[in-house]
């Protein structure tokens, strides 16, 4: 993002909170979102990685008031979206749609692929019910199936195309934010890739801003400008993407990296890599402090330091637009190993574009 | 490498009925697997892997089943069920997907990890304990013996993938199944099993056959790979010249898709156009020709035979052959 663009969506401080307080949970809390802010620029993607637990689908789903959100603020266009109610709040869904992981899940199994796509233009009365039948197929169209799909049921349709239904169907309201979460997890390699090209061209061609959730490091590589690695419920680093990936500022954000399988034996058995041990805790239980100190390599190869269990760290801007939350984020680099370097396969056939 | 070869998988067919009639969806499949080896059997969703892999024990149900599968020289095929049950969780382990799905929720892990070696070691049921503190230990499990008396849904997902290995170890196997073993797993945890299983098999010399989709593990993990596509082995090379000289359009097709961690953002992917064929699968055409950007005529009127290219390498395509056409 740069400093000229105005955040269409602009989120601050946001906490997901659940359990209540009763008499009965003993007060037990659990903080799947805490204190969140970022924001996003038109024609901008945002990814967000991070393990399960660590609160990257609440955000989304709070975001997209799927969830209620405890705290905080989310305005789209400077319009409150949190607050938004009744005629309010539709008008600010048409803006923000999702794209979700299963699209065999999220699409309607005995409503015509037609008739799913067309459920969003008649909620949100961009054209009447008699008249949906061509702005459908221009949908359809757009995400590369033909026209006639729309006649079909779910079913009939593979991974992929189902997926690339649940993208018309998104995009049916002209969205000012598209919020994907795990969009390709659920697909092939080979389909995958089509559905990021996809995604990037519909990017291309209306300017609309991505929130890319993904547990892939390397696709949300390809799609982000910016990332955001999410831990326990916080952003614990934030950053455009180049900065992130190779010059990353926080221990999690290494392990990360480093954890990730690369396809390239060379490099795969060569290397050197930074692993975190055991699990991600419960949200119930925070660690003190750091919440990553727990399984954090930085904090045992710095003998344990104090600050790490006693204070939790604030996100501090390192360098322009990227941010670390961790103690000691100006040693991150020296500790850890050289960052891998794939070399562009020049010998090996191509696969033509 | 003879004296060395545990398993060896000759013609291998697997043919499903269906009611809508038969459906072979493994086609004459061929590899072997040496001691203390790690061969990877990679495909898409549908390739076949999982189903040849099942096969080998004769897990699967309502099918038909021909070639052979000799491991050590036994014939898998001809034992009775007694036999094979000796066979299955004793000299061949497994390490499933989804943990939850296979470790019995009523039972506690220790039970579950112990009861392999009662049955296969003879071991007595105080022994078999030790020998399951032992292997929980081994697998990374702090506190095993306390562990024991817990039962599956008090463990996290990686610590019951850790179950499952332990489980697949308890008999002391030659072959360890793994059928993507980390894919509901964070990348943190599938690190740490894939460790686990890197560093049990070179400490037993155990085999491990690794069926999976991500080209990163099989990078990492495997000494030679097969590629299926459409219920057939398309590939099979050593890990390296998989990697960097394929001669399967496939097989660089699926490289070429991956987005890489140094990518310039928002370059296209080279993405395989469609998706692969359904069953029933046509024998006398190029299974991947549908998808070919170099197919000509003779790849849909003829079906291609997997040509050994070198000692370490053979591929199923005609245009890559020493008479073809691609460069």
């Amino acid at each position: 993002m740069t400093s000229d663009d105005v955040p269409v969506l602009d989120v601050g401080n946001l906490s997901v909170h659940f359990g209540s307080p009763g008499l009965l949970r003993r007060g037990r809390v659990l903080r799947a979102v805490h204190d969140v802010s970022f924001g996003l620029a038109a024609g901008e993607t945002l990814g967000i990685v991070g393990e399960s637990g660590s609160g990257k689908s609440t955000t989304a789903r709070a975001i997209s008031r799927l969830v209620p959100a405890t705290a905080g603020k989310v305005s789209l266009d400077g319009r409150d979206l949190l607050a938004a109610r009744g005629k309010h709040l539709r008008h600010l869904r048409r803006d923000v749609q999702m794209v979700f992981q299963d699209p065999y899940s999220s699409l309607n199994p005995r409503r015509t692929v037609g008739a799913s796509v067309a459920q969003p233009l008649i909620n949100h009365g961009v054209v009447s019910r008699e008249d949906t039948g061509p702005v459908v197929a221009e949908l359809l169209e757009q995400v590369g199936l033909k026209p006639e799909a729309a006649g079909r049921y779910p079913h009939e349709f593979s991974g992929g195309q189902r997926q690339r239904v649940g993208i018309a169907r998104a995009m049916a309201t002209g969205p000012k934010v598209l919020i994907c979460d795990e969009p390709v997890s659920a697909l092939d390699i080979s389909i995958q890739a089509q559905v990021v090209n996809l995604l990037g061209e519909l990017q291309k061609r209306t300017n609309v801003a991505m929130l890319f959730i993904a547990h892939d490091l390397s696709v949300v590589r390809h799609v982000s400008h910016r990332v955001a690695v999410m831990y326990l419920g916080s952003i614990v680093e934030i950053g455009p993407s180049e900065k992130v990936y190779t010059r990353a500022a926080h221990p999690y954000t290494v392990a990360l990296l480093d954890s990730a399988p690369l396809a390239d034996p060379d490099h795969e058995r060569g290397r050197e890599r930074i692993e975190v041990r055991g699990e991600i805790p419960s949200a119930a239980h925070p660690p003190s402090g750091c919440a990553f100190h727990t399984r954090c390599w930085l904090y045992e190869r710095l003998g344990q330091p104090d600050d790490c269990r006693m204070t939790t760290p604030e996100l501090v801007e390192t360098s322009t637009g990227h941010s670390a939350g961790c103690h000691f984020s100006d040693q991150v680099a020296q500790h850890r190993p050289e960052p891998v370097r794939l070399p562009v396969p020049t010998t090996r056939r191509r696969f033509p574009t | 490498m003879t004296d060395r070869r545990l398993l060896d998988v000759r013609g291998l067919g697997v043919t499903f009925a269906t009611p809508r009639g038969r459906v072979r969806v493994v086609d004459n499949v061929n590899f072997d697997i040496a001691r203390g080896e790690c061969v990877g059997l990679i495909g898409e969703s549908g390739s076949g892997k999982s189903v040849t892999a099942l096969s080998l024990v004769r897990l699967l149900k309502n099918a038909t089943l021909e070639g052979e599968v000799l491991l050590d020289g036994k014939h898998l095929f001809t034992l009775s069920e007694a036999e094979l049950n000796r066979v299955r969780g004793g000299e061949v382990g497994f390490v499933f997907q989804d943990p939850m799905a296979c470790l019995n929720p009523a039972l506690t892990i220790g039970y579950q990890v112990a009861e392999p070696a009662i049955l296969h070691l003879g071991m007595s049921k105080k022994e078999a304990r030790s020998h399951a503190a032992d292997l929980l230990d081994r697998v990374g499990i702090a506190r095993p013996a306390d562990r024991l008396r817990d039962y599956p849904h008090q463990l996290s997902g990686g610590m019951r993938q850790r179950v499952m290995v332990a489980i697949a170890l308890a008999a002391n196997p030659r072959l360890i199944i793994a059928d993507e073993p980390t894919t509901a797993l964070d990348v943190t945890i599938q690190a740490q099993i894939l460790d686990l299983i890197r560093e049990v098999s070179a400490q037993t010399d155990a085999a491990v056959l690794m069926i999976t989709h991500d080209l990163g593990i099989a990078a990492g993990l495997c000494d030679r790979v097969n590629v299926m596509y459409a219920g057939q082995i398309v590939e099979q090379a050593t890990t390296s010249v998989l990697f960097s000289a394929p001669e399967m359009p496939y097989t660089w097709g699926l490289l070429d898709s991956l987005p890489r961690m140094d990518d310039v953002r928002g370059t296209k992917l080279r993405s395989i156009p469609g998706s692969p064929p359904a069953p029933p699968l046509p024998d006398d055409i190029c299974r991947f020709s549908s998808r070919c950007p170099y197919a000509r005529d003779v790849c849909r009127d003829t079906g291609p035979e997997l040509v050994v290219r070198s000692p370490i390498q053979a591929a199923r395509c005609l245009g890559t052959e020493s008479t073809g056409w691609i460069t």
